[in-house]
């Protein structure tokens, strides 16, 4: 608890981290209230209203799709869910990436080369392939789409985590713990993991984009999000066949979605310097 | 140095074998057949197609049957366009693709070292500043979202340039594409190489070079540029990776007969071998090209031989 204290009082100095983050908490604050309030139905089709233009002061903010489903409803559903999808399938590779690099960081020698040898093979594949693949050998339902995006997501996690271990495992709480007889689960459990959380938290922030990245790509093809649900990448592909007439379409799911990124990075690198100014400290 | 890319290239078979092992297994533990959606037939046909294809062999017989092919160069038919082989179907569609991307990169290589360098070279001024923060944005934004974004300001709205692939002759056609393959990797490499330039440059030898009284250019073309490069190189791997991924969404958004097209229609009509097959040979290329540029590295940096 005191690492995350003392992690807030330094990201709170940060301007940038202020400003991405602000911006970010805006764009989902509305997302999340904007449905409620809004008259329309992401589902509800209107047929005397296809394609309509955004109207500042009109009943449409965003305008309509292609069938007359309202816009601004849709798009905010698009960023509740690629978001959604963003947190949970960071959470997952944080699992994994977390108790694989505590693993090969505390037992070290041999089973460390092993694994991290096998991350290093990892790394060469172009993963996003053998995601696309699952999508196809399996029904594409949410489940498998936060686990996949999870599971590609969890290398560098486990790099950083892994060296963090190393040079932990050699402190004396470490050395004290093992001489009173815990056990070496207990250990990672209880003194390893706690003291790992600064790092894995900013280090979550740029997971988090990156899930964004895959889950929207998968959507934009096709593979992933289906309709009627709809994520932003979704959004964007519908746009993509309407742009030469209805530019709003492709033009506002875009824009959202590169915001949403771009607060993400900066949030992630503001993040990064706070962290490494106090390592280096 | 021969002993290093021999090293190198046994390096490189278990990851290979462990490729196709995951994708097989991956397609193989699908739940149902690749031929269910299809009408119902007698349970008799069914057992030829399944004969036919060898699917009703156990499993490690299948993976044996599939690596032997593999040896010979032979990915199996295609399970939807049924007069094709895997292999042909690649064959015509991979030259397209490879066109494109050769193209992206170098264009990427060109345009992003120079831009980095200049920004290294003018470090914390407007230009400096200004790069960067379209660097960040190149990298932030999705190549789905930049392909569109062009395609509507150059080609729909300004009419510039042509946004289809089809009917179109001429170089004009490729500019777009390539364009918007290499944007991002052109904000990645100005960033690499505006990081390590600035390193380069703070070291004793630029100051030596300097202290003789040679210009700015100079010191740049003759000892700064190559040390500099070194970590644009090893992204050369990674970068390819990138641009094939990237290549997937571009084919598809500017109607390519590509590969990446022919594997977006494979995943979506569940053409289970082809899809093994491409990303198969994606990982294969990967690989392949990770691999060449770690011989290059070698080639470059004798430091990295020795270990």
């Amino acid at each position: 608890m005191k690492a995350l204290v003392d992690i807030w009082h330094r990201v709170r100095r940060s301007r940038s981290v202020l400003v991405s983050g602000g911006v970010l908490a805006g764009i989902v604050l509305v997302a999340l209230v904007g449905p409620l309030v809004s008259p329309h139905d992401y589902l509800q089709t209107n047929f005397d209203a296809l394609l309509q233009r955004p109207t500042a002061s009109g009943f449409h903010l965003f305008g309509t799709d292609d069938l007359g489903r309202d816009l601004f409803v849709r798009s905010m559903l698009g960023v509740r869910i690629t978001i959604l999808v963003a947190v949970v399938a960071s959470i997952v590779s944080l699992v994994i990436g977390v108790a694989y690099g505590a693993i090969a960081g505390y037992v070290g020698g041999r089973v460390d080369a092993v694994m991290m040898r096998f991350v290093d093979t990892l790394y060469a594949l172009p993963f996003i392939f053998f995601v696309i693949l699952l999508m196809v050998a399996f029904e594409r339902n949410f489940l498998l789409i936060f686990v996949a995006i999870g599971a590609i997501n969890w290398l560098d996690m486990a790099r950083i985590v892994r060296g963090q271990t190393l040079s932990l495992r050699e402190r004396e709480f470490v050395d004290a713990a093992r001489m009173t007889g815990v056990s070496t689960r207990d250990i990672i459990r209880r003194h390893i993991a706690p003291n790992l959380i600064g790092v894995v938290i900013v280090y979550v922030t740029l997971t988090i984009p990156q899930a964004i990245l895959v889950e929207s790509f998968l959507s934009f093809l096709g593979l992933g999000i289906q309709e009627p649900q709809t994520s932003l990448g979704a959004l964007v592909h519908a746009g993509v066949n309407q742009m030469e007439g209805a530019s709003w379409m492709l033009l506002i799911p875009a824009a959202l979605l590169a915001s949403i990124l771009l607060c993400f990075n900066f949030l992630g690198d503001a993040m990064r310097d706070v962290f490494d100014s106090r390592s280096s400290r | 140095m021969l002993r290093y890319a021999l090293l190198r290239l046994l390096g490189a078979i278990p990851t290979l074998f462990l490729v196709i092992v995951l994708a097989f297994l991956m397609v193989h533990a699908a739940p149902g057949g690749p031929f269910d959606d299809e009408r119902v037939l007698p349970a008799e046909i069914e057992e030829n197609i399944a004969a036919a294809y060898h699917l009703d062999e156990p499993l490690h017989k299948q993976f044996i049957r599939y690596l032997s092919g593999l040896v010979h160069g032979d990915l199996g038919p295609s399970y939807r366009y049924r007069d094709h082989t895997v292999g042909e179907l690649i064959g015509t569609a991979f030259p397209v693709s490879l066109k494109l991307g050769a193209m992206a990169m170098l264009l990427a290589l060109v345009v992003g070292v120079a831009a980095g360098s200049f920004a290294a070279l003018r470090r914390n001024t407007l230009l400096d500043r200004s790069v960067m923060a379209v660097a960040m944005t190149g990298i932030s934004i999705p190549i789905f979202v930049i392909a569109p974004l062009l395609v509507l300001l150059l080609a729909v709205r300004l009419q510039w340039l042509p946004a289809g692939w089809s009917g179109n002759v001429g170089a004009t056609k490729f500019v777009l594409p390539v364009i918007a393959l290499a944007l991002p990797q052109i904000a990645y490499i100005a960033r690499l190489t505006r990081a390590s330039m600035i390193d380069v440059l703070a070291s004793d030898f630029v100051r030596t070079a300097r202290a003789q009284g040679l210009g700015t250019t100079a010191v740049v073309r003759y000892h700064a540029l190559k040390p500099a490069l070194l970590p644009v190189l090893s992204y050369m791997g990674p970068a390819a990776a990138a641009i094939l991924t990237g290549s997937v969404v571009v084919e598809e958004i500017f109607g390519i007969p590509g590969l990446g097209q022919f594997f977006v229609r494979g995943a979506l009509n569940r053409d289970y071998t082809l899809v093994l097959g491409i990303v198969v040979f994606y990982a294969a290329l990967v690989v392949l090209l990770n691999l060449v540029v770690d011989i290059l590295y070698g080639v470059i940096d004798p430091r990295i031989r020795q270990r």
